[in-house]
């Protein structure tokens, strides 16, 4: 067993773990954090998406003990907590906007693959957004009301001359 | 064509579920713990046949953190076995393999441990003595008296046998002036969902009452658990409001329930099974129809099509789930949107030692679009006809309806012509074919594909008593319950779980529409099994319909109580008085408000109609519109209500690397009235997508060992991203006359014509060469082959 | 899919991680892991230990010489994709990048991770056995350099050292006038490829074309050289190109399995050896036709 503190949404979190668990099964069942889920197991779905420095990568293809001294966002982070839990970020009020869901279980990852892809590229292209989001999965919604979603965010962003896409609430 | 105005139905509006989603707040059945809950991890068995000797788990059972061991000689003396719609009771199915392994991955016994990390340490430890047996994985190999039987007891390998004729077949083959035969084999895959099935069971022994909550998408679901566990029906509480990952149709997990729902009462604490993907893929039992048509069909030289025969045979795996019946349900639209005027209809249904077949999205019907829309594009090449000209002459026209079909449903309303005028105009038809030839010109392969089909919807069992005769059940059900608050509020509940149909928006807008009152101030709550009124779960593309109806009834019944109550206060007649925005209005002007009634209602019963019990609750439990008959003489009225669908898109490929490219999608939709227009366009684009994924990526394969060769995701392919195009929805509503509103189902709008619309363009495209694909998928592998070989 | 139970390890040093792995048989290194981990997860991997060689930092560097650019086994393929070092000086491996999984596993995946893993799909496998790259793995505190033209001998099987470390991978730089080809095919974009081809011709002024290299991966066992010298010297012409791959092509034995026939993947790289050579001769046509 390890003693391990990861960086989760900006707070230290320590738990005791084997170094076979994942870093999807750290963040689920000892952070506590149920939003990043379980689709495959194998890497290929992304539905266990998390950002690490604000890049996109599965949780499911990492150990927990490998991501010590990383800074790991899962959706938690995303949109507002405590007092202003409630709030949305411009993503997610995009995704709600064109409804880019529907059983929300690949969601979470999609939301945090497009926040990955903003935050480098604020006029992305329909191809790109495409690219961006090829390594999730969505079985319900064929895409397109996806990919809108994420073209209606960089549009709103873009149009917002102060925030960072990963602070930018509606509030 | 008009459209009525609605305040918020068929408005755009959010989703209401969308908001826990987005912010991932969604409860999935992993997100469900509870205190001192066991794991359970399933030993799967390699053979695909095999005689169990013996299980030794001692090993296991030493492991620290290890609580027991399950097998199924425990279990077939302990629970009764899982329901089974038809008359074959020898083909006895247990959650785990009992004397026999049937199909490579049947889970042989169960390990209960303290993390899912320790049952899987402890499967490797458990040795299972069997010795291998005679397997079977052909369909046509099934049906032969010599084929080795998967269930000895049953005595052969068939499942079901019928044969339907709906009018004169005989004559109308004999009056036609050609007729040809051709197969096509819808490939075995399903939907796949990306969240897996899971089940938590807990058992309090002191309330004498089984807790259940489970990712679940299932008619009849807590009964067949309470049969199996010979439980009272009033022990056991499923919990609705576990949100659902995914399922279009898939999620029954009864196997994985009544397991755990066993373990749960046996150990006396909280016991849950999550499947990994390897347990789901190749023994979640959730895989869909595998389905070889024979197919004759008379026509004339004008391109009447007259009768059509159609032999189905469906390799349904090795025990009966749901399969057979899905040979069933389309026969509900058998002829397709055309005037055929008779078929003959044999349906095979045969067990093979491959994985079990569950309900998939359509329930049949898609692999049957596919092999009519086949059977119209060979009508058109054998004629030199062009194909939609060949449609538009069969097409059943809009002054013919309701339009009865051979085998009994009245089709209820439709303008199948005017959906394809819309998508030809708004695809520009003309400049599709020229960008096609432009696309031959320069080197490529490229061809067009349409496909025309029905969605029924509303959903009946009216195909169970058809296929089985001593099943003679008739009622398919929904309710809702409705309740204005002391403080004026209303709540309604639905007794379902959902898997992103959206069905809390749906309510919230039709009773909104009813009462007049916005949606966003309406809450809907999931109360649990035991707190419910009956239903049947979202299948059969029936909720908006279902639901959709309960609630307005029980809305109507609401406004029906305030009306005759302000009636009683204003002292005038009902008929003197106008709702308007949940306040009463009196020919003279006096208004009675909302909040006085609600006063009224909860505090002043003295001001009460005479008889009127208080408060404002109503509630409604509505059968299928016309689902009020036994089939006579083989034939029923099958589902009330059909949409309908009209694709049309254009395709190349390069003809040495073979991988199509969709360059446009059309897609024309009637689904009647819409409820709310993001959903719905969201099933339609889904939809779509699963059927590309049918069309030329899944396929659940197995190898000559009967070992499946697509066991995770690495080798079962789904469309991502890039291989889902960006796709045009044109609309068109001609209204239901069964529904409320004139509603019509889309929970399968896309899927059930978008396989057979590829499957035609990549035809469309080869058939130049002389070049037939007959097979679903239709791999890159096997164009560039099939091109490599007639041009070589 | 809960991986078998291991222990974990984060040596400082390149020489403490080999030390680790002599210590122990069934010990394995843990670079990216985005191989690994599926394998670790599906239990097709079993190891006692993992060696996490993330921290060590002589492995994410890169190193320009004269001749050469050596990047560190640990650079991350996504580095490496935007590295103006590679862009400028390994072309044909700078295309390749784009064609290696998803942006979230290039994120994590390593440069040095895909060549030890020698999945027969890979990409950067693919460049370096067609360069001729030089492969460094660390044993016993000496450093041993592999041709990774004879690196990869099967699925999954490459003639490193068992208790060795790849430590870094060199490739000569591409001359200025240099033209490159990379092809691949696959059912969905990114999906495990039934065939690539990968391709560069270097050119002299005053010498003309100096080598062809051209490989083909995906269709067998491991990726492969094809050798097309015949073309050195030739105007490069399409039935030139064509004619030296096709006979190149005859001995070479390709795979079948569900997704594609051996038939398929044999005429489809086949056809990609052509498309890349024909590309890179397109990029330096300017230079050829002088």
């Amino acid at each position: 067993m390890n003693d391990v503190t990861l960086t989760i949404n900006g707070k230290p979190v320590s738990g005791v773990t084997e170094p076979r668990v994942t870093l999807l099964d750290f963040l689920r069942d000892v952070a506590g954090l149920k939003g990043t889920h379980a689709g495959c197991e194998h890497g290929v779905c992304g539905a266990c998406t998390v950002l690490i420095d604000g890049t996109a990568v599965r949780s499911c293809l990492m150990l927990a003990v490998q991501a010590e001294g990383e800074d790991i966002t899962t959706i938690e982070g995303i949109g507002g907590s405590g007092a202003r839990a409630g709030e949305l970020g411009v993503i997610q009020d995009a995704f709600c906007e064109t409804h880019g869901l529907q059983c929300g279980y690949c969601t979470p990852g999609m939301i945090l693959a497009a926040e990955a892809l903003l935050s480098v590229n604020t006029d992305p292209t329909e191809h790109e957004v495409r690219e961006a989001i090829s390594g999730n999965i969505c079985r319900c919604t064929g895409y397109v009301q996806i990919v809108d979603a994420i073209l209606l965010a960089a549009k709103r962003l873009g149009q917002r001359n102060d925030a960072a896409p990963s602070d930018a609430t509606l509030a | 064509m008009t459209e009525q105005k609605y305040k918020f139905l068929s408005t755009p509006r959010r989703p209401v579920e969308d908001r826990r989603f987005v912010a991932g707040r969604g409860k999935f059945i992993a997100d469900f713990d509870r205190p001192n809950m066991l794991h359970v991890a399933p030993l799967a068995s390699h053979h695909a046949a095999a005689v169990i000797n013996g299980i030794d788990a001692s090993a296991a059972l030493a492991m620290p953190g290890v609580v027991d061991v399950i097998t199924g000689a425990e279990l077939a003396a302990a629970v009764q076995p899982l329901m089974n719609g038809l008359n074959t009771p020898n083909v006895r199915r247990f959650p785990l393999a009992v004397d026999r392994v049937r199909y490579a991955g049947e889970w042989v016994c169960a390990v209960v441990a303290e993390s899912r990390a320790l049952a899987e340490d402890a499967l490797e430890k458990i040795i299972v003595d069997a010795t291998p047996q005679p397997f079977i994985l052909d369909a046509e190999a099934a049906l032969l008296e010599t084929s080795a039987p998967v269930h000895p007891e049953h005595g052969s390998n068939l499942l079901l046998d019928r044969k339907f004729v709906w009018g004169p077949v005989d004559d109308d083959f004999d009056a036609a002036a050609h007729s040809l035969s051709f197969s096509v084999t819808w490939g075995r895959n399903s939907t796949v969902p990306i969240e897996t099935f899971g089940v938590l069971a807990e058992w309090n022994g002191w309330d004498q009452m089984l807790d259940i909550w489970a990712s679940i998408q299932m008619p009849k679901y807590a009964d067949q658990i309470a049969r199996s566990l010979d439980l009272p029906g009033n022990a056991i509480r499923v919990h609705y409001d576990v949100d659902v990952g995914g399922s279009y149709g898939v999620k029954r997990g009864i196997k994985h329930s009544v397991l755990v729902g066993y373990i749960a009462r046996k150990l006396g604490c909280p016991v849950r099974l999550i499947e990994d993907r390897l347990e789901n893929m190749r023994a979640g039992d959730a895989h869909g129809p595998e389905r070889k048509f024979d197919i004759t069909i008379a026509f004339d030289q004008d391109g009447t099509v007259r009768s059509m025969k159609m032999r189905a045979l469906d390799n349904a795996g090795a025990y009966a789930g749901r399969a057979p019946f899905q040979l069933g349900k389309p026969i509900s639209a058998i002829v397709g949107p055309y005037q055929i005027n008779s078929v003959a209809y044999h349906a095979l249904s045969v067990t093979t030692n491959k994985t079990v077949q569950e309900a998939v999205r359509g329930f049949g019907q898609a692999p049957t679009n596919y092999a009519i829309e086949t059977a119209m594009d060979r009508v058109a090449e054998y004629l030199g006809m062009d194909r939609l000209a060949l449609r538009q002459k069969n097409l059943i026209r809009k002054d013919q309806f309701p339009y009865l079909i051979p085998s009994g449903s009245y089709y209820d309303s439709g303008d199948y012509h005017a959906v394809i005028d819309k998508v030809l105009a708004a695809a520009d038809y003309p400049a599709m074919l020229a960008e096609r030839d432009r696309l031959r010109d320069a080197g490529m392969m490229a061809g067009i594909g349409i496909a025309a089909c029905l969605e029924p919807s509303g959903g009946n069992s009216s195909f169970e008593p058809l296929l089985n005769q001593s099943n003679q059940t008739s009622t398919w059900m929904e309710s809702c319950q409705v309740n204005i608050d002391a403080l004026g509020k209303l709540t309604a509940r639905i007794h379902t779980t959902s898997s992103g149909q959206g069905h809390e928006t749906l309510v919230s807008t039709v009773l909104g529409e009813v009462m007049q009152i916005d949606p966003e101030l309406i809450r809907i709550t999931r109360p649990n099994s035991l707190e419910s009124l009956p239903g049947n779960s979202p299948v059969g593309s029936r909720m908006a319909i279902m639901l959709g109806g309960a609630a307005a009834r029980a809305g109507e019944k609401l406004k029906a109580k305030i009306m005759a109550i302000a009636a009683h206060r204003l002292g005038v007649a009902i008929d003197q008085l106008r709702y308007e925005g949940g306040d009463v209005l009196a020919h003279d002007g006096r208004r009675f408000t909302w909040d006085e009634m609600v006063e009224l209602a909860h505090r002043q019963y003295h001001n009460l109609p005479d008889g009127m019990d208080p408060g404002l609750a109503s509630f409604d439990i509505m059968q299928v519109p016309t689902g009020d008959a036994l089939p006579v003489d083989d034939k029923v009225q099958m589902y009330p209500c059909y949409s309908f669908e009209f694709h049309l898109l254009l395709v190349s490929f390069d003809p040495i690397i073979g991988r199509p490219d969709i360059h446009s999608y059309v897609i024309g939709h009637d689904c009647g009235t819409v409820i709310n227009p993001a959903i719905v366009s969201g099933m339609t684009y889904g939809g779509i997508a699963h059927g590309i994924g049918a069309a030329l990526f899944e396929e659940f394969a197995y190898d000559t060992n009967g070992q499946l060769l697509t066991q995770s995701f690495l080798d079962y392919l789904m469309p991502s991203s890039h291989e889902v195009p960006a796709i045009q929805i044109v609309k068109h509503c001609t209204p239901s006359p069964h529904t409320v509103f004139g509603q019509k189902g889309s929970g399968e709008s896309g899927y059930l014509g978008a396989p057979a619309a590829v499957s035609a363009a990549i035809n469309d495209a080869v058939s130049g060469l002389g070049i037939h694909f007959e097979k679903l998928p239709i791999r890159m592998s096997a164009i560039s082959d099939a091109i490599a070989a007639k041009t070589s | 899919m809960k991986p078998v139970r291991f222990d974990y390890k984060r040596p400082a040093t390149i020489d403490e991680a080999c030390g680790l792995l002599a210590g122990d048989d069934n010990a394995r290194i843990l670079a990216g892991g985005q191989s690994l981990i599926p394998m670790l997860s599906m239990r097709l991997s079993r190891p006692s230990l993992l060696i996490d060689i993330a921290h060590i930092p002589e492995l994410t560097a890169f190193v320009e010489t004269e001749t050469h650019i050596e990047i560190g086994a640990m650079v991350r393929q996504a580095v490496a994709q935007k590295s103006e070092l590679v862009k400028t000086h390994i072309p044909l491996l700078a295309k390749a990048l784009g064609y290696v999984g998803h942006p979230p596993t290039r994120a994590r995946g390593t440069v040095g991770g895909s060549v030890a893993h020698a999945d027969p799909s890979a990409e950067i496998a693919l460049v370096a056995a067609t360069l001729g790259a030089e492969i460094t793995y660390r044993v016993d505190g000496t450093d041993e350099i592999f041709d990774a033209s004879d690196f990869f001998i099967g699925p999954m099987l490459t003639i490193a050292p068992p208790t060795g470390c790849l430590t870094r991978l060199s490739f000569a730089k591409a001359p200025a006038v240099c033209g490159t080809g990379f092809h691949e095919v696959a059912p969905r974009k990114s999906d495990y490829a039934l065939a690539s081809a990968a391709a560069q011709i270097n050119f002299a002024a005053g010498s003309g074309v100096t080598s062809i290299h051209l490989g083909i991966g995906s269709v067998g066992d491991f990726p492969e050289r094809l050798d097309v010298d015949q073309l050195c010297g030739t105007p490069l012409d399409d039935a030139a190109i064509a004619d030296a791959v096709h006979a190149a092509m005859q001995m070479v034995e390709t795979v079948e399995d569900l997704h594609a026939t051996a038939a398929y993947r044999k005429r489809v790289a086949t056809e990609l050896a052509i498309r890349a050579l024909r590309d890179a001769r397109d990029e330096i046509s300017k230079d050829l036709n002088q």
